[in-house]
């Protein structure tokens, strides 16, 4: 019996030798997810952990997640940043409770071990055991070495205030992680400027953690899903675009300058979302000022695999990490930032800005909607699959939006490292 | 400052106007009427939503930042014609106002909040918690909000967040 007669496939496997086609299965099933865990967010691949300016005095800390496991970021009494797992390597307690503060020092509750703020292990109590009539009781045996019982440290990496780490110690630089091409659209937002963090937005969207990726490697949609995106221009089939992938296709920048909206009747015509006569009463909400550093583009918002977005869309930038929790389901946590060198006006722009986008915002809003429904049915019927053609079934950069190359790029990688070859 | 009472001179008929206010709030947001939600503030009026963690940290940003009645109005036009979500029915219950402040015609009071999601064939779920913290002024029409601040100790959004809380 092949797949396609199976509702829930036994063996499955991707056929076929393209990656236009992506099979509900591979959004619903918990082994894969577990596998992608392990390769994407564990092994090979700088995760996202947060920005140097949410840590910048000695001791400050501030939890984050790698894939599904809880790390800290935290700047020790060097001043040097580190990235340490919230597990104790005693009995594997979770031990940092708060979201974020300042310590000397790391404390495990249970059982009173402490660690350095590099996550050594300083002391253990009872370690040479307790004197007691005459006699020691218990204590560690003799060849227990503090040295090896430090918390897991991640290999990390900073450029330009952003900061990533991996448990892996043997991953590639990330500057060859991202390649010269995306690494140009990183550098162009953070160039070195300080930052400033405007604060924090967190919502839980009950869908596959690689509908998100593709919701932002999908420049089909915007024009048509958002009417904001559409009616103002800010982003549809006829504003100039540039697709751009790395070598290998996992990470992609979608780089857009608006257009001037209004109707044109090839992109518009029969568009539910585009609203003719719309108007704004409070033109705040899209006071847009260009910015020197853009050089050119309005908009390019950056994936970064498989764990990170980097949002520039007009004056609104902002960080969107990705944690997933399973496979139905991610929490996706926006920061949004200002720079040092901004005016007042800057900063208020920014934050009005900021209306469009996060879990109620006016554009942002639908894409987590839209992500629940995809999954609703992928969990019906796993044998079926989705259609990825627009724009042909290769996964070459492109020149215009129309089309899903950026998608179809990043399951060509997904099945190369997952071992789902034809 | 001149004019100025203390929270127990309050008069009676201006508290009971003042609990008016909170229930009939309550009553236009659960109800869909979602043009009625401007009229309760004043045209340079502020609504604001923001989660906890940014209001106790003193970081700036909301989840929705609206800064006239203006601008109201057109998250009233998003929430209507523009936003593809999920449609669902929310209750608030909102607790009775603690009158904070009273200068002259100003009064700061703030209310705790629950609201209630349930969506279409779903089950009802306490979707956002909070406390609203307010300025009212007394205007020709009645007392109307200078500024609403809801700030949420529902940090984590059950996806998206669509109506006016």
């Amino acid at each position: 019996m092949d797949d396609a007669s199976r509702v829930f496939p036994r063996d499955p496997h991707w056929r076929g030798p393209d990656s236009s086609r992506v099979p509900f299965w591979a959004y619903t099933r918990d082994d894969l997810y577990r596998e992608e865990l392990e390769r994407f967010f564990y092994k090979g691949h700088w995760c996202y952990i947060g920005l140097e300016a949410e840590v910048p005095n000695p001791g400050d800390f501030r939890r984050s997640a790698v894939g599904e496991r809880s790390v800290i970021l935290v700047r020790d009494m060097d001043g040097a940043i580190n990235v340490v797992e919230n597990v104790c390597s005693h009995r594997g307690v979770r031990f940092c409770r708060e979201r974020h503060g300042n310590r000397k020092d790391f404390l495990c509750p249970y059982h009173q071990w402490n660690f350095d703020l590099k996550g050594n292990l300083q002391g253990v109590p009872f370690r040479r055991g307790v004197k007691q009539d005459g006699k020691v009781n218990g204590g560690m045996p003799s060849d227990f070495r503090v040295e090896d019982h430090g918390l897991t440290k991640l290999k990390v990496a900073v450029r330009n205030g952003v900061v990533f780490a991996s448990f892996d110690h043997d991953v590639e630089p990330l500057e060859d992680f991202l390649g010269p091409v995306i690494l140009r659209y990183f550098d162009r937002v953070f160039d070195g400027r300080g930052l400033k963090v405007l604060g924090y937005r967190r919502q839980r969207i009950p869908g596959n953690w690689k509908l998100m990726q593709e919701n932002i490697k999908d420049p089909y949609h915007p024009g048509l899903l958002h009417t904001w995106f559409s009616t103002f221009g800010l982003w549809r089939a006829d504003n100039r675009s540039e697709l751009k992938m790395d070598a290998r296709h996992r990470h992609a920048a979608m780089i857009s300058t608006r257009g001037t909206g209004g109707k044109v009747a090839e992109v518009v015509s029969g568009v539910d979302s585009f609203k003719e006569h719309m108007q704004l009463n409070d033109p705040r909400l899209l006071d847009i000022v260009p910015e020197p550093w853009w050089g050119g583009p309005t908009a390019v918002m950056t994936t970064i695999f498989p764990s990170l977005i980097i949002q520039q869309q007009v004056n609104s930038v902002s960080m969107r990490h990705i944690q997933p929790n399973g496979h139905g389901s991610f929490d996706f946590v926006w920061t949004h930032f200002a720079f040092d060198d901004d005016d007042e006006a800057m900063v208020q722009r920014r934050l009005i800005q900021a209306n469009l986008f996060g879990p109620a915002g006016f554009v942002s809003a639908d894409d987590g909607e839209v992500i629940e429904w995809s999954q609703e049915s992928f969990e019906q019927k796993p044998y079926h699959r989705t259609l990825l053609e627009m724009g042909g079934r290769d996964t070459e950069d492109a020149d215009h939006m129309v089309t899903e190359t950026l998608i179809r790029g990043m399951y060509a990688y997904w099945r190369e490292v997952m071992g789902e070859t034809a | 400052m001149s004019g100025a009472r203390t929270v127990g001179e309050l008069d009676f008929a201006t508290y009971f106007s003042l609990l008016n206010l909170y229930a009939d709030y309550a009553v236009v947001v659960d109800s869909a009427d979602w043009a009625r939600w401007p009229e309760f503030f004043t045209e340079d009026g502020r609504y604001r939503l923001q989660p906890r963690e940014n209001y106790e940290q003193g970081l700036p940003l909301c989840l929705l930042a609206l800064e006239s009645q203006a601008m109201i109005r057109d998250r009233v036009f998003g929430v209507k014609e523009t936003m593809y979500h999920d449609p669902y029915y929310q209750r608030h219950i909102v607790g009775t106002p603690r009158v904070l402040a009273v200068e002259g015609e100003r009064i700061l009071a703030e209310a705790n909040y629950a609201v209630i999601r349930t969506k279409l064939d779903g089950e009802s779920t306490v979707f956002n918690a909070g406390f609203y913290r307010d300025e009212i002024v007394t205007t020709p029409g009645g007392l109307r909000f200078a500024s609403r601040l809801c700030v949420y100790d529902s940090e984590m959004i059950a996806n998206s967040l669509i109506y006016p809380i």
